[in-house]
């Protein structure tokens, strides 16, 4: 049965904070941070942008590019560790947004930065068993570092939808999970800022997870690293998904379009993805994608999509995901903690 | 501020410009009436969603905001008029400055906030053409 991304759907918010801002506030040196990190600038949410704003703008641009009635979508999964309630789930005022329901499945998923492709997994194996017709997963987040600490020139916002469903843009071919009780970054309910094991997040969680999925995944399916023309890497940063894939066999070109953590800091649950729709945004029908997530805690997802014919009508009823990253405006560092609710008044 | 069962009943014009338009004489009204003011008896009111899609008619910056919107001030408040018709005025987002006759389009954003632990109201506020999400 063909069943895929039958829409999808980019967002980032248009502020802009320099690693040299940063960097300048915590006398520390931007160059070797630059180097270090592969991460040039970061979104930054205005003050009335949190996950549920950022998923209604990219389920708006999902549901433009699938031209399906609102009302057949039957299930709604939105993945984020920043959920603006802790109880009251994001998904019923996304879906109410979105004119979606009220026949509607509705669940937050949390899984670290994983957890916008768990909710892909979710919608497929519904449409795959025809229990409805299509289901909508989305990743957003306005993640937070605590002032200081390294995570704070990569936590970044931004989110992407994608609506599966049957007649798809990219048939989803195969997806598997690998997931382990490895705490390399947690954060404790009503903790403001997340905590994190340094270089314990390197070898033993994300690449032992990432490496494991994709291979898991390349072995079930016969590909070889070759065989895909895109492949996209959860990016906690510019460095590690380079690493990962390279350590694997794929070759630089192969990764370029997806590594969109450059322009835009680690979105979370949004950063694969729209890693993803950038690529779709370029894809050709044929193109084989292989997309691995990563959610500390820790597990991956790994998916392999085939580009169909569709790709080609629908992906400019929609803004392309390179507008919202171009669309940009820098801010020194008083008004993004200003922004980020970094100053108690 | 308003209460939950206030912003329960007003969500579908908050999140979705759902208005009424007059069938008989074709004028769309927002917020809501449930009576045409030109045909009386003999127009005929029906549910009507705007695209949201207009033109600043005017606008002002507001500096000293009042309670509940003291963070996001400075902002930018505007009266626009929709395509379809209706004068509705609201937040114009950051990003491209507001003018008179500049085209807007609708963005989903928080409007406010009913303090640390209440309800977080959300709604449409407008942003300048010309930027990404016009399409």
């Amino acid at each position: 049965m063909d069943i895929g991304i039958v829409g999808y759907g980019a967002y980032v918010p248009h502020y802009r904070i320099a690693v040299e801002e940063i960097a300048r506030v915590w006398g520390e040196d931007p160059a070797q941070i630059k180097e270090g990190l592969g991460v040039l600038e970061k979104s930054v949410p205005d003050k009335d942008e949190d996950t549920i704003t950022i998923a209604v703008e990219a389920g708006k641009n999902a549901l433009l590019r699938a031209g399906v009635d609102p009302k057949l979508v039957m299930a709604l999964y939105i993945g984020s560790e920043s959920h603006p309630y802790a109880v009251k789930p994001s998904g019923t005022v996304v879906g109410e947004a979105l004119g979606l329901g009220p026949h509607l499945m509705v669940a937050d998923l949390e899984f670290a930065c994983k957890a916008g492709t768990a909710a892909i997994q979710c919608c497929y194996g519904l449409v795959k068993g025809g229990v409805i017709p299509y289901g909508m997963a989305i990743g957003a987040d306005t993640s937070q570092g605590r002032p200081g600490d390294a995570l704070e020139y990569t936590a970044s916002a931004g989110g992407a939808a994608f609506l599966i469903g049957k007649d798809p843009l990219a048939l989803l071919e195969h997806t598997l999970s690998y997931t382990t009780d490895t705490s390399d970054f947690w954060r404790r309910e009503g903790a403001d800022y997340p905590s994190h094991g340094a270089r314990f997040t390197g070898k033993p969680a994300y690449f032992s997870h990432v490496t494991s999925a994709t291979q898991l995944l390349l072995e079930r399916t016969g590909y070889k690293p070759g065989d895909f023309a895109h492949a996209v890497f959860h990016m906690p940063n510019g460095k590690f998904p380079v690493n990962a894939a390279l350590g694997m066999g794929f070759a630089r070109q192969q990764i370029e379009q997806g590594l969109v953590v450059r322009r835009i800091g680690n979105t979370y649950s949004g950063s694969s993805l729209l890693g993803l729709t950038n690529v779709l945004d370029i894809a050709l029908p044929g193109d084989r994608i292989l997309l691995t997530s990563y959610g500390s805690g820790a597990g991956a997802d790994a998916f392999v999509f085939q580009v169909t014919d569709h790709v080609l009508d629908r992906r400019d009823r929609a803004p392309l995901t390179e507008e919202y990253m171009a669309r940009k405006e820098y801010i020194d560092y008083g008004k993004y903690a200003r922004l980020r609710g970094k100053l108690k008044v | 501020m308003e209460s939950a069962p206030l912003y329960w009943r007003l969500k579908r014009q908050k999140y979705n410009l759902i208005g009424t338009r007059c069938v008989t004489c074709g004028e769309s009204f927002f917020p809501p009436r449930s009576f045409c003011p030109t045909c009386r008896r003999r127009g005929r009111i029906e549910e009507f969603q705007f695209s949201g899609k207009g033109e600043i008619t005017s606008y002002t910056i507001i500096k000293s905001a009042p309670k509940g919107f003291e963070q996001f001030a400075p902002y930018t408040v505007a009266i626009i008029k929709l395509d379809e018709g209706a004068l509705i005025s609201g937040q114009v987002v950051q990003g491209t400055p507001a003018t008179i006759g500049g085209r807007v389009v609708p963005v989903f954003r928080k409007m406010y906030e009913e303090g640390k632990e209440g309800i977080i109201h959300y709604g449409i506020k407008w942003q300048v053409d010309g930027t990404a999400a016009e399409k």
